[in-house]
């Protein structure tokens, strides 16, 4: 369904000291510096699977996300998504793909919810009879009821989050991508949105891309994970296979340092933390 | 669904939510028509003291300004998503318009309808309706066509160059306001026919950004200075312009898509 194939991406960026005598210099002369944000970057993602995709920040998994979303062109490197190359043809692209941000809504502020829903019904040209459909088995599924009503601003966080899910999906996507979907939620709206994307995927076979810093997400969604830092596929296994690596890493620790190996088993996000240094991608 | 019935979608959105704000559009819209009638206003003493400028009468200047103050409003109104597309980009909106399967252009005009520019329109008409009483018109059925035609080619014009500006914000978000001369500065300056700040200025406000065709040129066909009347034709003239535009916006989403934002 998805294949990404030596992808490379690197961009320039400004380089600017602090202080009001650099942002003078700034005016006559940039000093210009690449980044690289993807090298090499290989994987290949089934249909129906749903797949973890974490690294530390700034480690390229937001390009990644938007060169799979068509948003961005990489420099080098295949990539098919569903038999399209999503830069190329954007539009019918789009049309299969959802993503959400979980940082950034997609909802119009100001109206109430159903009339977002309304609009992207026009702007994916949904017929009716899809549209109800749809919406009628999301707003179950995710409780949505009354929330319609209610502009999107005045949602809390958690409510929003769950018509965001709901707004990315209207037009049945095949692929969805979620970008830190549970960030700043509660325990009851993240069990929600998780259950909810377990369902998703269970039952309409949906392929779900999943970026997050959430630990629990991962161990609740995904049975395969994707590492990456500094640009490069560190890991591709399952969670057991990472928490495999996580005990050579502490063997390895346990050898050279003080850590007093007492604690039976340590959480996720401990093992995750030390893959990190111990891989020198922080 | 076609473009244009999903562009009038995206404006009764945006009206509903513009609604939910009543006391601010009004004190916007207000805003607005007095920031226009300011410029009015000079002209108007202007004209108490001198009974013409380079020939032109009083009402012949407001109805020139009146033509150009409604270019620009209605263009302001509609391609205000261009105008301020800076912040777009640097909140990552556009973004969520390129995984959108429409026109990225079509999805910047829908996300910004800016009603309160309905102020000005007023002020515009207002100016107008007197100039067209007082100054000494036969008014044909091409003439009246000739101010139709002037202002859809200004609209177009300043949409433009609006577009323009935006695709400049894809290279660099940083001292962009110069733009506002092409803006606010054709506005103003636009109040009198361009042939009174002399013929260099008219020749660049022929070739370079192509105002006097929607205004100087067309002009002298309606006030009856000139009796040609493929001078009606010139907001044509704009055409190659917007093209120029377009092809510049083309290349700044190119740009971005390539380079990140």
């Amino acid at each position: 369904m998805i294949t990404m194939e030596h992808i490379c991406k690197s961009y320039k960026v400004a380089k600017r000291n602090a202080g009001m005598k650099a942002a003078c210099k700034a005016l006559f002369h940039r000093e210009r510096e690449v980044v690289r944000a993807l090298a090499d970057v290989s994987f290949t993602i089934g249909e129906g699977e749903m797949v973890g995709y974490i690294g530390p920040n700034g480690a390229g998994k937001s390009s990644t996300i938007k060169i799979l979303s068509g948003i961005l062109t990489p420099d080098s490197g295949r990539c098919l998504v569903d038999g399209r190359v999503p830069w190329k043809n954007r539009m019918e692209h789009v049309r299969q793909i959802g993503v959400v941000f979980g940082q950034r809504s997609q909802l119009w502020w100001d109206v109430p919810v159903a009339d977002s829903f309304v609009l992207l019904r026009d702007i994916y040209h949904i017929s009716q009879v899809d549209y109800v459909n749809q919406l009628e088995e999301l707003e179950a599924l995710l409780n949505l009821g009354e929330l319609l009503k209610i502009p999107a601003r005045q949602l809390s966080l958690g409510q929003r989050m769950r018509c965001e899910l709901a707004a990315s999906l209207l037009h049945r996507p095949r692929i969805l991508f979620l970008d830190e979907p549970t960030i700043g939620l509660d325990a009851v709206s993240k069990l929600a949105v998780r259950e909810f994307i377990l369902r998703l995927n269970e039952e309409q076979k949906t392929t779900v891309i999943l970026t997050t810093h959430d630990m629990q997400d991962i161990e609740a969604l995904t049975r395969r994970v994707i590492l990456i830092g500094k640009g490069r596929v560190l890991l591709d296994g399952t969670l057991d296979e990472l928490r495999h690596s996580m005990e050579r890493v502490r063997v390895d620790s346990a050898e050279c340092a003080e850590q007093p190996e007492s604690e039976g088993e340590r959480s996720l996000e401990q093992v995750i933390a030390a893959l990190y240094e111990k891989l020198d991608i922080v | 669904m076609n473009g244009l019935r999903l562009y009038v979608r995206y404006v009764s959105v945006i009206l509903r939510s513009a609604m939910q704000y009543k006391m601010s559009f009004l004190l916007s819209a207000l805003g607005q028509f007095f920031v226009s009638f300011n410029v009015f206003l000079g002209i108007y003493f202007l004209f108490g003291r001198f009974h013409e400028v380079k020939g032109y009468s009083y009402s012949e200047v407001l109805l020139c300004f009146s033509i150009v103050l409604m270019e620009f409003s209605v263009a302001e109104c509609f391609a205000r998503g261009f105008d301020s597309f800076s912040g777009m980009v640097r909140q990552g909106e556009f973004d969520r318009i390129l995984v959108r399967p429409r026109s990225a252009v079509l999805q910047v005009l829908g996300s910004k309808f800016e009603l309160t520019r309905i102020g000005r329109l007023l002020q515009a008409a207002v100016m107008f309706v007197y100039g067209l009483g007082h100054c000494r018109v036969e008014w044909t059925w091409l003439r009246a066509l000739t101010v139709l035609f002037m202002v859809l080619g200004g609209v177009v014009l300043f949409w433009g160059i609006f577009m323009a500006y935006a695709a400049l914000c894809f290279f660099t978000l940083e001292g962009l306001e110069f733009m506002n001369v092409l803006t606010d500065g054709a506005r103003e300056h636009g109040k009198y026919p361009f042939d009174v700040y002399g013929k260099r200025i008219l020749q660049l406000c022929t070739f370079v950004v192509p105002y006097a065709l929607v205004q100087y040129y067309p002009l002298q066909y309606v006030l009856g200075r000139s009796q040609q009347w493929q001078l009606a034709l010139c907001p044509l003239g704009v055409a190659p312009f917007f093209a120029v535009c377009y092809a510049l916006w083309r290349f700044g989403v190119r740009h971005y898509q390539s380079a990140g934002s």
